[in-house]
């Protein structure tokens, strides 16, 4: 359980990282990619339903503390965020080929909306036109591209280790 | 067997034991619960404290703490960054410089037009001095119709103009037209909505006038040179003359002469006397003072019985 969690920790720090001093620049059509959404999708559906809360509050807080935003914010959109797809992962996508397209695109609109909603709640300026009609659409195209990469190198990463096998002589 | 990981071709052997998979359905919300509490609780006592608060602190230390790696992240990812923005900039230029180019465009026919609303405005303005003021003939309306010029004379043979203005403002065949510098012509045809002007200089128009100084009559015709001057003809010898007096209209008819203009507008100013032996009347050269070449609004003097509101 450390092993994946450290690996997870260190994942998301980088993730973070890239995401705030590079990614957040790229806009294309009106979009950006979502390198930490994407990530905590593949690392939810790679690992359950609980690691994808911890890995979506931890990403969360990073953001938080990284942007200088509400501390707690991201946090609780990337909770639930990792749980839902983790249990999605766990149960109805369960070796569904296209279940990581899906969650990826899912989750992103969904972020988008659970975003607009708690500045809204929190009365924090924000366009709702912008962010889920002028926006989303390239967002979603984006971090669907962006999952290929994403999801081959959390694969890589959680992959499990080879089946000890063991070969009993009979007879 | 196919797990739910992009691309990957198959194989889950052995599920990790630490999976939630594996974890009663109580253990997992109590656990999501409580990150979800803990982020609500964030939230709120992050909005509650100070700017000095400790997770104000907390945050500042971590923001520190990230700024190393946020650096070198930047840095490294630089130039990639410097290529993105040319390659976008590039994509971009054209459409850029399309939307400017109709920009100017847009830019510039509306300075245009400020400008000629500009102008039009000032003459405007001298037109209404002119029909509030002590010169204005007293027996026309006071609600005389100003028109724009729409049509400059065809050529130095027929000296009309068009104007925005027909006898759906009131106004009739042989209204006298006019600036604010003087007498421009009269109305020789009227559509509806437009009509045409005769000038002063057309070789066919002819008014009667008078010498303001010294009240000697006559009538004002055009050169027939190529010269935009007009003449004070048929004043006899006997009436007095001289250079630089101011003629005007005399309001009152002179033989087949429309008497139509009314009385005092401005003409011209003498710049010419003289007188030969065979001819019985003076040889009198007046200069008009409307500049005829560049008319842009006129007033229609339309009879106070003919107005329209």
């Amino acid at each position: 359980m450390i092993l994946p969690a450290a690996k997870a920790a260190g994942l998301f720090f980088f993730a973070v990282v890239v995401q705030v001093t590079i990614v957040e620049s790229i806009g294309i059509l009106g979009g950006s990619p979502d390198l930490v959404l994407v990530a905590i999708v593949a690392v939810a559906l790679a690992q359950g339903s609980i690691f994808g809360a911890f890995a979506g509050f931890w990403a969360g807080l990073l953001l938080d503390v990284a942007r200088l935003g509400t501390l707690g914010f991201t946090s609780l959109l990337l909770t639930l965020a990792g749980f839902w797809i983790g249990r999605y992962g766990e149960t109805t996508g369960r070796d569904r080929a296209h279940a990581p397209l899906l969650s990826v695109a899912v989750v992103t609109v969904l972020y988008a909306v659970g975003s607009v909603v708690m500045h809204f709640l929190l009365q924090e300026p924000s366009s709702a036109r912008v962010a889920l009609v002028h926006s989303l659409p390239a967002t979603v195209a984006l971090n669907l591209l962006l999952a290929f990469p994403v999801f081959a190198l959390v694969r890589r990463l959680f992959s499990p280790a080879a089946p000890h096998t063991e070969v009993e002589f009979v007879g | 067997m196919r797990v739910a990981a992009l691309g990957s071709p198959v194989r889950r052997t052995v599920a990790p034991s630490y999976s939630s998979r594996t974890t009663g359905p109580l253990r997992r919300r109590i656990v999501v619960g409580l990150l979800v509490l803990l982020s609500l609780a964030l939230i709120t006592g992050y909005f509650r404290e100070s700017s000095n608060g400790g997770l104000h602190g907390f945050q500042s230390a971590g923001a520190s703490a990230m700024r190393p790696f946020e650096v070198g992240a930047s840095r490294v990812a630089r130039p990639f960054r410097d290529a993105y923005g040319w390659a976008s900039g590039l994509f971009h230029a054209k459409a850029e410089n399309d939307r400017l180019r109709k920009e100017v465009d847009r830019y510039r026919q509306e300075a245009i037009r400020n400008s000629t609303a500009a102008t039009e405005n000032i003459k405007l303005a001298r037109l209404l001095k002119y029909r509030r003021g002590l010169t204005y003939p007293v027996d026309f309306s006071k609600n005389s119709v100003a028109a724009t010029v729409l049509q400059d004379p065809a050529n130095d043979f027929e000296q009309a103009i068009v104007i925005s203005a027909g006898s759906s403002k009131g106004i009739r065949v042989h209204d006298a037209v006019v600036t604010n510098r003087g007498l421009v012509g009269e109305v020789t045809k009227v559509t509806h909505d437009e009509a045409q002007v005769t000038l002063l200089t057309d070789k066919e128009s002819a008014v009667t006038a008078r010498d303001h100084q010294t009240n000697a009559i006559g009538i004002v015709r055009h050169s027939q040179g190529a010269e935009d001057l007009l003449f004070l003809d048929r004043v006899f010898k006997n009436k007095v003359v001289n250079k630089n007096d101011l003629v005007v209209t005399a309001g009152r008819q002179q033989g087949q002469l429309s008497p139509l203009y009314p009385r005092d507008i401005p003409i011209g100013r003498v710049t010419k006397v003289g007188q030969t032996d065979i001819d019985p009347f003076q040889d009198v050269q007046v200069e008009p003072l409307v500049d005829f070449t560049s008319l842009d609004v006129v007033l229609v003097l339309v009879p106070t019985s003919r107005a329209v509101p």
